[in-house]
């Protein structure tokens, strides 16, 4: 009953949104053959590598599997910090 | 006449590849076309039964491929439909039985005398779906709103890319519009978003296409049911013509025409 309230109150998402979400991923790492370890590997060195160069704030790094139409593109936003702000 | 080799699978079972198979070869022979359908999934024949003409199977697929007998004879005749023809596959062989190449020489060999090849793919990504893939000028993929099944569509779909059979044209099949309606199946949207391919047909659940292969007379036959028209039209898409989609929400039940009463102000 509760269910059905929250459901009512729309707290609990539908369950065709919750296949759509969980579908996306799936089919990413299906077409990519990368699963989420991997992806998280992938991200790390990333990181590590443009920290050689430039400052960045490891947490505010986004990269993420895109779908656009049949094909897969790997979106990075990587913020730069301010030179100014460094020590000199 | 150089027939159009057109190719049904789903990777996953179960989706309706046989009967929208039957179906679609039902209604365009109803439209005038000479067809002559294949049934690929050999050891687990089906295409004979939901088109009722299993008591009527002498020679099969693999009897042609070695030689038993010419392509003609295991070519069954539609008594119903005279531009129908069913080429059964066998029961007691398995698919090692016949190759990739064994099918692109049989279409070829039948290309010249008919107007479209309809080959009911079995499921799986293994021989048999290579097999039924060969020969394809086009690759339908049917799928239902739910997600094993549109997963594994997507795998199919990458599998005819890389074969260069694509891009693969789409039917959702056993849509139920009510339940679309509470959030609680996928929508034709959401497949598509998801998929990214062409939709040539929407097939919601309908009891008819169940009494249909208990009869042996797939719905497309009189074509007045939901399921019947939606295969028409799927036929008539196949052949070119732009024919819109039907509108499913107009048959949502008892509830669905209450509520729809009353929205229209009771008109």
């Amino acid at each position: 009953m509760s269910s059905f309230l929250d459901r009512l109150l729309g707290k609990e998402p539908k369950s065709a949104n919750q296949a759509k979400e969980r579908l996306k991923f799936v089919l990413i790492h299906d077409r990519t053959d990368l699963s989420t370890g991997a992806l998280q590997s992938l991200k790390d060195e990333l990181i590590a590598v443009i920290s050689k160069y430039v400052e960045i704030d490891p947490n505010d790094v986004r990269i993420e599997m895109e779908q656009d139409g049949r094909e897969q593109r790997l979106l990075a936003d990587i913020p730069l910090k301010q030179a100014q702000r460094r020590k000199k | 006449m150089a027939a159009k080799v057109i190719t049904i699978t789903s990777g996953k079972g179960g989706v309706g590849k046989t009967t929208t198979t039957a179906n679609l070869a039902v209604a365009l022979a109803a439209g005038g076309d000479k067809v002559v359908c294949i049934d690929g999934d050999i050891g687990l024949r089906n295409l004979d039964v939901i088109l009722g003409l299993e008591n009527r199977i002498v020679y099969d697929l693999v009897d042609i491929v070695e030689g038993r007998c010419r392509l003609r004879q295991a070519m069954i005749r539609d008594k119903r439909l005279p531009e129908l023809y069913l080429i059964p596959a066998a029961q007691t062989r398995d698919k090692s039985a016949v190759s990739p190449s064994d099918m692109v020489r049989l279409c070829d060999e039948l290309r010249s005398d008919c107007d479209y090849i309809l080959i009911d793919s079995p499921a799986g990504i293994e021989r048999g779906f290579r097999n039924a893939v060969a020969p394809a000028d086009v690759v339908v993929v049917v799928t239902n709103p739910e997600v094993s099944a549109v997963r594994d569509a997507d795998r199919i779909i990458g599998l005819v890319e890389a074969e260069e059979k694509g891009p693969a044209k789409l039917i959702i099949n056993r849509l139920k519009p009510e339940m679309v309606k509470r959030g609680d199946m996928l929508s034709v949207n959401d497949v598509l978003d998801l998929l990214a391919v062409e939709l040539i047909g929407i097939v919601p659940e309908d009891e008819g296409v169940l009494t249909g292969g208990n009869r042996g007379a797939p719905v497309a036959f009189d074509g007045k049911g939901m399921a019947g028209q939606a295969f028409r039209n799927i036929s008539r898409r196949l052949k070119g013509e732009t024919v819109e989609f039907l509108d499913l929400s107009s048959q949502s039940g008892l509830f669905g025409k209450i509520t729809r009463f009353f929205r229209s102000g009771g008109g």
